[in-house]
């Protein structure tokens, strides 16, 4: 079924819109556009139809007009000319009423830098939509406590958006959008400002959410690794164009232009697979301050024969093994100061695949990736070193 | 050339407001009058001792220790040089302008935020509010309302309401813009936005501009006292007027301490806004 459907939808910004759309027509480009006449063209002939239960990406560089589209599908931006259908039923043009009444029912939105309200607790921006609905208090209470839960944030209702981290604030942001219950969710850049690491953890929860609620989704990206990972169809825009629309398969072995085939390459390519793109957290890291026994202990509970030590600010200080910690146990010593093995494998994030194999060989401990600081950002296990050469996921 | 005279026709104005518009400058006086009388005799009615020692809980509770171990002391550097009286009087001439100047200014501030155009025709007025010199309508003013406390709380106003109406529409446009496309995205109509976001944010600027209110209704005291306001103004001015160089200094440190006692307060109460 078609959830939505979007069709010849224009924007045009400046005082004269409507005349423009001939001028663009008649083929003239977007940079002839804003030098002849001082219109910028926002989305140019936009056609595409969303299925009910689909992940629609639309991807595109800062300035493609895919944050603008976006906007046209609840009105926050104006389209300038076109149909946008929802269920059937065209919103361009219709009166404040109904478009109130889409907008509190049928879609929710989730912001790039999250938009939360600072002078309410997390409990009440959970609840925003159903407020403005005019939902009484204990609904509000608890569809908020639900999406909560649901968002991995329980028992955060009381704190405000400014005590949480980048990633609980989108998971609120997140939690605001799923209380009203909407068909559709619109993810502006959604988690583009989060962590690499966090990034992750959240698309791959957002894929667990959808798995189960069956929304339907337009999620706006510049990042091709997420439009791949999360898209059922990526639509790439390019100058207010959307230059093609296809499954992630159809768009990596078919580009429609040297456009897109740009993109693609880059991912076909190991180089351009990363450190940051293949590292995960720790299963576990000791303090300096901790003695041997809760190194043990950590090491135990995770299943895991070595373990890096971390100074408070998680600047990586070296490592220590299984063996040497229990060697140092029979001694009877508290301190393991003296089995600190420094000599630890370390990279930078953005350090590529390729480069990181010679490490991955001549060691035998995963590779730590730090910042420019020495702060340990996340580990690479050996193996999926490999695996990312090989393109697999994980 | 002849020279113009722009004045003839403001005069001509006054002549036509005063002959026409009697009824309504009456109505408005006795309201003022009342208020200000109000406030006066509530102020009065309490023994001074224990409105000191209110307004020391207030400004403990409010701005904290220091500011409250200032507003004791001052104000019982006020009662003691016998400028208790007056003060209040002061007092209820500041607070009756500043609740007339909120009253119009705070809705005025937010209608402005809410449409360009009211905004860009009022800017010059509050402009002129502000820059013409306050004799100029104190004399119509005089005309309009006779001697007294209601002519210089008039002249207050106007010249302490700009302030509280420019903060507030800045406050308003100030609140970021993610935020109100977010509260739109969810279907708030204009009202919802306005009292659930736009008025809770912009809070503590529109306060800084309370503030600001409060401070020029006080630097207008001794310019009010010359038509017969009364109050701290009146010993000021006869400090001045007739050379009694001691009683104009008393009269001044006591519009100083009631000046600061009123900033620090309100400004905490900003504050306050601003930290939830």
């Amino acid at each position: 079924m078609e959830k939505i459907k979007v069709k010849n939808v224009f924007k045009i910004f400046g005082p004269n819109p409507q005349k423009i759309i001939p001028l663009i027509e008649k083929g003239k480009s977007k940079e002839e556009i804003l030098k002849e006449t001082g219109h910028g063209v926002g989305v140019n002939n936009a056609n595409f139809a969303v299925e009910q239960g689909e992940i629609f990406v639309v991807m595109g560089l800062s300035g493609s007009g895919k944050s603008t589209l976006i906007r046209c599908l609840n009105r926050l931006i104006e389209p300038t000319a076109g149909e946008i259908l929802i269920d059937g039923e065209n919103i361009v043009g219709c009166d404040k009423d109904t478009l109130l009444q889409i907008r509190r029912k049928k879609m929710a939105m989730v912001f790039q830098n999250f938009a939360l309200f600072p002078h309410y607790t997390v409990g009440e921006n959970v609840a925003y939509g159903l407020e403005v609905q005019g939902e009484d208090l204990e609904t509000r209470h608890k569809k908020a406590y639900e999406a909560l839960e649901l968002v991995g944030l329980k028992g955060y209702e009381e704190s405000y958006p400014d005590q949480l981290s980048g990633g609980m604030q989108q998971r609120v942001g997140l939690a605001r959008a799923l209380a009203t219950d909407p068909d559709i969710l619109l993810m502006d850049e959604a988690f583009s400002a989060l962590d690499p690491l966090i990034r992750k953890e959240m698309q791959d929860e957002l894929l667990v959410l959808q798995a189960r609620m069956q929304k339907t989704i337009i999620f706006i990206t510049h990042d091709l690794d997420e439009a791949l990972k999360l898209g059922d169809r990526i639509a790439i825009m390019k100058d207010g164009v959307i230059v093609q629309i296809g499954t992630p398969e159809e768009i990596l072995t078919h580009p429609a232009d040297d456009y897109v085939r740009d993109f693609v390459q880059d991912v076909n390519r190991v180089k351009v697979l990363t450190a940051s793109a293949i590292m995960k957290k720790p299963d576990a890291v000791v303090s300096r301050k901790d003695g041997n026994k809760v190194a043990i202990r950590k090491m135990q509970e995770a299943g895991i024969s070595s373990i890096f030590v971390t100074d408070k600010e998680r600047h990586i200080r070296g490592i220590i093994t299984i063996d040497d910690a229990m060697a140092l146990l029979k001694k009877g010593e508290h301190s393991f100061e003296s089995i600190i093995n420094t000599e630890v494998p370390t990279t930078s994030p953005d350090t590529s695949i390729v480069d990181l194999l010679p490490i991955a060989v001549d060691t035998k401990y995963p590779i730590v990736v730090v910042d420019d600081d020495k702060k340990m950002l996340g580990i690479i296990v050996r193996v999926s070193v490999l695996s990312g050469i090989l393109g697999e996921e994980e | 050339m002849d020279k113009l005279q722009i004045g003839i026709y403001f005069e001509a104005l006054i002549e036509w407001l005063t002959n026409n518009l009697e009824p309504v400058f009456e109505g408005l006086r006795t309201g003022i009058l009342a208020l200000i009388e109000g406030f006066e005799a509530f102020l009065l009615f309490i023994p001074s001792y224990v409105l000191i020692a209110i307004l020391v809980v207030l400004a403990w509770k409010i701005a904290g220790k220091s500011i409250a171990i200032f507003t004791a002391v001052g104000l019982l550097l006020i009662d003691l040089m016998w400028l208790w009286p007056q003060t209040m009087q002061t007092l209820s001439l500041v607070l009756t302008s500043t609740v007339i100047a909120l009253l119009m200014g705070i809705p005025l501030g937010i209608w402005m935020s809410q449409h360009d155009v009211v905004d860009n025709v009022t800017r010059p007025i509050l402009d002129f509010m502000q820059t013409m010199p306050a004799f100029v309508y104190l004399i119509p003013a005089v005309i309009f309302f006779d001697l007294g406390e209601v002519p210089g709380a008039v002249a207050t106003v106007i010249f302490a309401m700009p302030p509280v109406v420019r903060l507030t529409n800045l406050g308003i446009r100030q609140v970021p813009e993610d935020v109100i496309e977010a509260a739109r995205s969810y279907g708030a109509t204009r009202k919802q936005m306005l009292i659930r976001v736009q008025l809770p944010l912009a809070m503590s600027t529109i306060l800084a501009g309370v503030n600001q209110t409060i401070m020029l209704a006080l630097s207008m005291v001794v310019i009010s006292a010359m038509i017969g306001a009364g109050g701290l103004g009146e010993e000021v001015l006869r400090g001045v007027t007739q050379m009694e160089i001691g009683k104009g200094f008393e009269g001044g440190i006591a519009v100083v301490i009631l000046a600061m006692v009123l900033d620090r307060i309100t400004q905490s109460l900003g504050n306050t806004g601003k930290t939830k």
